[in-house]
Formats: structure tokens, C-alpha cells, sequence
């Protein structure tokens, strides 16, 4: 549609009712769901007052899937069918995941994304994730009593492409409109700036279950600008429990572990980190299947000492960024610390000797990413009040490229680039007649392509044949306000393009979605058509409201003409919602949009005017 | 429709047409333009004022780096002017010029390779000192002289720099590595 909902300070915008939206921390380990109630952020519970949702789904033989608590009491027991830790697959092809060997599951390198055989049949780690976000949105729309509108969800800031786009699909399965995919650190830098009225530079160290970000962010008068971030997309407090298990089979006298052994030792190994961020030591105890006993006592040096090459692998991510940032640590006002991992003594003292200050903890940091997602929520959702006019400036972590000749990348848009952001690059043909150009879409810091995350291949056909040199190929990137990508290709003398969404090679095709959608919706009973329907007068109505709020506002933009064409679309959109045609309905808010176009375009310079008055204006000298 | 994007940066932001440049005004008008466009504002908005808003959310973030940076700021201004540092095919530079970056550059290149840490820095506050007589050079022809010529030829040399400061950030964070 077309229309800006602009107001100036002091100057309500058109009343409205509150829209439900929800921030989502769909974490490694734990998920979380929070929303703002009466200008409050909180974390929502559910009926039995918990308000970590353990990320783990167990596919059950009959079909039904357990998800949570029930899932976790069953790790041990059926581990081959109980997923944990899915967020380290997403988007990702079997050679990336790290510790293979002691994973119980059943991998399928299927093209692109690695895949699970369970019991109800092959899984992609998109419906796993899917799974939990089902759970969590059930929990907000009993909590706040009404269908919601869209949900903010995190991801790490070193999230590349392919991660990003496996996670926005698993909310469209789960029936989610994302509002934002929204960096962690980000996240917790709105919840624990605005808590505090922060300004100044800040490093948030976000080391989660099975994910590293640190972000160097700028506050200045409710901006959030991102300087540089960093990080490791699998590093996290799973690494640790790793390394206590392989202590475990080192100084236990056991044979080989089965896998339901794998998984218990697993979970002791977790227990044992867990207490020993309030305690100097913890006995490790556990009866294996064969009968086998494991007694042993860990000590906080000892743990300190296996796990120093992990702690030290946060550091180095740590100094790029600052690097990046242009800054040195004497820069840095406060360091946050986020994610349950940041508990562990050791890191704590590894962050304080780097910075060279006591980090903040003053925030629970299993909560405050999920609280700062359900602020941003707010605001997203059109929830403003005065008080929340802050901006977020966010960056791209990874430099995205292509591949030319030799197997090399040529960096088109690179890392800490303020997204959105566009680029374009001009190629040209190298044979007389070629008529066809293909193109890798990599993403990564490195030279060679081979070391680089491929993205897509596409291919431009239908180029006129010209003689070698003369077709001038134009390549734009886009990346849009969630990272993600984009990428057209356009050859400028004949117009012919090409343009591809990212995602083929390592997400899921949108045949693949609409298959999995359609199948979970017989699978509960939903009907589509109904639901199609409902959806449509939803987003028409809205649509009229805020065209109508727009009319009101700024209707002197418009001549007599322009201004009853759109009232006709109005009165034509409306008499459509009467019907029961969902398709008639979206041509209608089609029609709509098209003919607000112009009118929108005007607002937008009329705001920017307006922007650009608001303070000082220079005289131009020209 | 797409927006009008025919606006120059300068004006974009409200301010003058120059390569000297308030950063504080700069950053104000930024900041202020992207909380009317930025796509968060926006997200609640159907499909087609969302693209409209990333488009001009994108066009002020290009301007914003074009004139932030000393470089991109010069080379955008002498394009105002008529003058194409970016598709020129003139780049002779002067040998004493070319000569000093030799020993520049394996200066940098012997540091690298004894890993001292200490040298890349000192190259490197250096070559700071230098970077920014040339910016010192490129405001008086650009602002005062008006001699597009000689901040073309300012700007090529400021290029060889910044280059040479890139190569030196990259031995430093292989070191630290």
C-alpha cells in the first residue's frame, strides 16, 4: 500500500488497537517468548510457570511430537528420535557440523541441508525448529488471548545467508509472520540500553548454547548503531559440555559409550558445568547401561584448563571487531554479557582481563535477548508511543561475493556494511555470441571460493550475441533489513534479466515449504481455505484503516481525481471482504496498493522534507 | 514507481556542497532522515511501502558512506564536477611518488614477514600522517582553488595510501591470529 504512518513528535498517529506481537529467542539450547505488556517487556510462562522452553523435539512413533520438557526427560532414553541442539544444523550441509561422530542421530546429507531420519520419518532441521516455534506462538496467543500479528525473532549477528533464510522458513512453517529477524547482541543491546539510558560505545558478548556474536554498537540519543560485530556461528556452551565428556571417557575407566550413554554422560558433563559457576568443584556420578560406573570429581581448575582453548577462541573474534570498529578497548564504555554460557567463571574473567573492566551481568542473560526482540516487536508492529522512537542500525557480518575466474571471490558488498544496502557490478562476456553467463553467489572473507559459504548459482540467459567484451552485465545485490539477499543480473544494452531470491543451494525451495505447510496443516486439522480467507480481510482491513488514517493526514497531496480514485478502490476493496473469495480479495488489496503508490511516494518526500527541517539548515552554497 | 533518487547526496543531508564537512551535522541528518525511512518504521506497512522504504533506506546509507569517508567524499564530489576518478584511464603518477610507495611497500612487506608488530604500527601512524596532509591538499583545490585537475591527482595518490593502510591492517590481524 502506500501510505506512511508518520507522525511528528507530540502528534498521536491515528488510534488504533494494540497489535499482538512477540519477541522470539529461538536459542541452541533454550527458547524463550516475550511480549510488552502496559509499556513493559516480559517473558511469558507457561501453565506451569516456566518460562525456558528447552529446545529439544521428540518425534514419537504414532506420530505425535513432543516438545520441551517432556522431549528432554527423553533424551537418554530415546536419543535417536530426540533432537537437541537443532539450531546447529540449520542451514547447513553435514561436512559443517562439528562433532559428528558423537551425535546419535541418523544424518541424510540431503543437497544443501543436512537432514534427520527419526521415527515419523525424515526431518529437516527447519521443521525441528518449526516444532519449537509452534509451541511458543500457541504459548503467546493463550497468554494474550488473540491471534498475533508478528513476532521479531533473533538470530546471531555471525549468521550467514543461508542461516538466516532456514530460520525465517521454519516461522512460516510454524504459521509466524516475521516481523524482523533481528540480531542477538542487538537485542540485548535495546533491552539493556533502554533499561539503563545508555550512551556511549558498548561491546555485547553473547555466548550462547552452541553460538559466539560480539558487537560493538554505538548509543547516542536512541540510535542503536552496529560498528562491527563478529563471532562464531558454532562455538558455544555445547563446546564446553563436549569438553568435560571427552574428560569424562578419559578419566573414567569405561569402554566406548553407546548412544544413549553418549547422551547421559552428555548430560552430566552439562550438570557439572552448571555447578561449577557457584561451586570449586563438582562430583561427576553415573551407572551406564552395561553396568559400568562413572565416579569422578571435576575442579574449576581443571575445567578452566580443558576449556581455555575455547575461551581464547571467543578473544580473537573479539579483537576483529574492535578492529573493524576502527577502536581500541579503552573505547569501550561497558561490556554486556548474554547467553547462560557468559555464567561460567572463566569467561567472566577472560572478558574482564580483555576489556579491562568488570563485564555488566545486571540483566539475566538467558532472558534479555528474548525482551529486547519483544521491544523491538512493539515498535515493528506499529505499537509506537513517544517514548519508543529509537532506530536500529544494523550491519551484514560476512562479506558477500562472487566467484570469477581461478576460483577466486570478488567481494561486492562488504562485512559491517549498514543494511540495508544495494551494489551493483558490471561484468561482461569474454566469447564472441556468448548468450549465457552463470554466477556463484558465495558469502565469506576468504580469497578462494572454495573456502566461502556458497550461496546460489544462477544463470543469465538469452544475452543477445554480441562480440566478446561489448555486453555489459549488471549484478546488483540487495540486502534487505533481516541480511538477507537478493540478486538480480541484467545485461544493460537488451534489458534481459535474471533475479533470484538466495536460497537454493542450502535452504529449502519454496515447493519444499508449501509442501510441509500444507502437510502440518491436515496433520492439525486446519483448513486452509478458511484460514487463507481469514488472513486476507485481515491484511484488507488493515490496509483500508491506514490508507483511510494516511487520506486524513496528508489528503491535501492529492488532486480531486487522484484523490476519488483511491475512494473508489477503498469502497470496491470493502464490498470485496463481504465475500467468502479469498483470491478476490487479495486482488483487490493489489488494486488498492497500485493506485496509493504515487500517493505514498509523495509522503515519504513530504517526511523526508520534514526530517531535513527539523534541524538547523545550512544555506546551500552551490 | 521508484523513488526520486536524482538528489545529490550533499543536499540529501542538507548540507553544503564541499569536501570540508561538519561529521556531527552529517551524523544528525542521518540519523534523522533514516528515522523517517528505515524499513523498522515501516515493518507493519504492506508490501509496497516496504520497498519503497528499504529503496530509500538504502539510498541514505549509500549517501551516508559516500560522504563520510574522506575519499569516497572527494571522488563523488569531483564526479559532480565532470571529473570520473573511478573510470579514468589517466593514472600516471609521479616517479618520485611511485618510488616512495616501493619502499613503502617493502617496508610493510619486511615487518610482515619478522612479524614485528611494533614496526606495522609505527608504518602505520606513518602513513596516518601522510593520509591526511593529502586530505589537507585535497580541501584547498576541491573548496578554495576549485582545481579539479590537482584533487584528481591528490585523490589517486590518497588511493596508493589507503591501500597500503588496508595491507597493513590485514599483517596486523594475521599477526594477532
Amino acid at each position: 500500500m502506500a501510505l506512511l504512518q508518520l507522525s511528528e513528535p507530540g502528534q498521536s498517529a491515528a488510534p488504533h488497537q494494540h497489535r499482538l506481537a512477540v519477541g522470539i529467542d529461538l536459542g541452541t539450547t533454550n527458547s524463550l517468548v516475550a511480549t510488552v505488556r502496559n509499556s513493559i517487556a516480559v517473558v511469558l510462562s507457561d501453565e506451569h510457570g516456566r518460562s525456558l522452553l528447552p529446545s529439544i523435539v521428540r518425534y514419537k512413533a504414532d506420530g505425535s511430537i513432543d516438545v520441551g520438557s517432556p522431549a528432554q526427560g527423553a533424551q537418554a532414553l530415546d536419543p535417536r528420535n530426540t533432537i537437541v541442539s537443532a539450531k546447529r544444523f540449520m542451514g547447513r550441509g553435514l561436512k559443517d557440523v562439528a562433532h559428528i561422530e558423537s551425535m546419535p542421530y541418523d544424518f541424510l546429507d540431503a543437497e544443501g541441508m543436512v537432514r534427520l531420519r527419526t521415527v515419523a520419518g525424515v526431518k529437516s532441521p527447519v521443521e525441528v525448529s518449526a516444532e519449537i516455534l509452534k509451541v511458543l506462538r500457541a504459548r503467546a496467543e493463550a497468554s494474550l488471548g488473540g491471534e498475533l500479528v508478528g513476532a521479531v525473532i533473533t538470530v546471531p549477528a555471525y549468521f550467514d545467508d543461508a542461516q538466516r533464510q532456514a530460520t525465517k522458513d521454519a516461522a512460516r512453517l510454524a504459521g509466524i509472520n516475521v516481523l524482523r529477524l533481528l540480531n542477538e547482541p542487538t537485542a540485548a543491546a535495546i533491552a539493556y540500553g533502554l533499561d539503563n539510558a545508555s550512551e556511549g560505545v558498548y561491546a555485547v558478548y553473547d555466548l550462547g548454547g552452541g553460538t559466539f556474536d560480539i558487537s560493538i554498537l554505538k548509543l547516542s540519543r536512541g540510535v542503536f548503531e552496529v560498528l562491527a560485530t563478529n563471532g562464531d556461528a558454532a562455538l558455544g556452551g555445547d563446546d564446553f559440555d563436549q569438553r568435560v565428556y571427552c574428560w569424562i571417557l578419559d578419566n573414567a575407566r569405561i569402554g566406548f559409550p553407546s548412544i544413549e550413554d553418549t547422551r547421559r554422560l552428555l548430560l552430566k558433563a552439562r550438570e557439572a558445568k552448571e555447578m561449577l559457576t557457584s561451586h570449586d568443584e563438582t562430583p561427576i556420578n553415573a551407572v551406564l547401561g552395561s553396568g559400568e560406573q562413572v565416579n569422578l570429581t571435576l575442579g574449576i581448575d581443571a575445567f578452566a584448563e580443558i576449556t581455555k582453548t575455547l575461551v581464547s577462541k571467543t578473544l580473537a573474534p573479539t579483537r576483529k571487531a574492535l578492529r573493524d570498529a576502527g577502536l581500541t578497548v579503552d573505547d569501550i564504555k561497558g561490556v554486556v554479557m548474554v547467553g547462560g554460557a557468559t555464567r561460567m567463571p572463566q569467561i567472566q574473567h577472560a572478558v574482564g582481563e580483555f576489556f579491562k573492566q568488570e563485564p555488566l551481568t545486571n540483566l539475566d542473560p538467558d532472558k534479555v535477548v528474548a525482551l529486547g526482540a519483544a521491544m523491538q516487536a512493539n515498535v515493528l508492529a506499529g505499537n509506537r508511543t513517544f517514548s519508543d522512537e529509537w532506530l536500529l542500525l544494523d550491519v551484514i557480518p560476512l562479506s558477500l561475493g562472487l566467484e570469477t575466474m581461478g576460483g577466486l571471490t570478488e567481494k561486492v558488498i562488504p562485512r559491517n556494511a549498514t543494511i540495508p544496502i544495494a551494489k551493483a557490478q558490471d561484468f561482461t562476456t569474454f566469447k564472441d555470441g556468448q548468450t549465457a553467463m552463470s554466477f556463484h553467489v558465495v558469502q565469506g572473507e576468504r580469497e578462494l571460493v572454495a573456502d566461502c559459504r556458497s550461496l546460489a548459482r544462477f544463470e543469465l540467459r538469452g544475452i543477445p550475441p554480441m562480440v566478446a567484451g561489448a555486453a555489459r552485465i549488471r549484478v546488483t545485490f540487495q540486502v534487505d533489513a533481516d541480511g538477507l539477499l537478493s540478486v538480480s543480473a541484467r545485461e544493460m544494452n537488451s534489458g534481459v534479466e535474471a533475479s533470484i531470491t538466495v536460497k537454493p543451494s542450502y535452504g529449502l525451495s519454496d515447493d519444499e515449504i508449501a509442501g510441509m505447510l500444507s502437510d502440518s496443516m491436515q496433520h492439525a486439522g486446519d483448513d486452509m481455505q478458511a484460514r487463507s480467507l481469514r488472513e486476507q480481510q485481515v491484511e484488507a482491513k488493515r490496509l483500508i484503516e491506514a490508507t483511510e488514517a494516511a487520506l486524513e493526514e496528508d489528503g491535501m497531496l492529492l488532486a480531486a481525481g487522484e484523490r476519488a480514485a483511491i475512494d473508489e478502490e477503498i469502497a470496491a476493496l470493502r464490498k470485496r471482504i463481504e465475500g467468502s473469495d479469498h483470491r478476490a480479495i487479495k486482488v483487490g488489496i493489489d488494486s488498492l496498493n497500485a493506485a496509493t503508490q504515487d500517493f505514498a511516494a509523495r509522503r515519504m518526500d513530504k517526511s523526508i522534507k520534514r526530517a531535513l527541517t527539523g534541524h538547523k539548515v545550512i544555506e546551500l552554497k552551490i | 514507481m521508484n523513488p526520486d533518487f536524482t538528489q545529490d547526496f550533499f543536499a540529501l543531508f542538507g548540507l553544503p556542497r564541499a569536501f570540508r564537512i561538519d561529521l556531527a551535522l552529517l551524523d544528525k541528518a542521518y540519523h534523522g532522515l533514516q528515522s523517517k525511512v528505515h524499513p523498522d518504521r515501516h515493518a507493519h506497512l504492506p508490501e509496497t511501502e516496504r520497498r519503497l522504504s528499504m529503496q530509500w533506506a538504502t539510498q541514505v546509507n549509500e549517501a551516508y558512506r559516500t560522504l563520510k569517508n574522506p575519499l569516497q567524499r572527494a571522488r563523488y564530489l569531483l564526479l559532480l564536477n565532470g571529473v570520473d576518478t573511478e573510470h579514468e584511464s589517466n593514472t600516471s603518477m609521479p616517479a618520485a611518488f611511485l618510488m616512495e610507495q616501493m619502499e613503502w611497500r617493502e617496508a610493510v612487506a619486511e615487518a610482515r614477514a619478522a612479524g614485528d608488530h611494533h614496526e606495522l604500527e609505527k608504518l602505520m601512524l606513518r602513513l596516518q600522517h601522510q593520509s591526511s596532509d593529502i586530505r589537507g591538499e585535497i580541501e584547498r583545490d576541491l573548496d578554495e582553488k576549485k582545481n579539479y585537475t590537482a584533487a584528481a591527482d591528490a585523490l589517486r595518490r590518497l588511493m596508493f595510501i589507503e591501500k597500503l593502510e588496508r595491507e597493513i591492517d590485514e599483517a596486523l590481524e594475521a599477526l594477532e591470529s
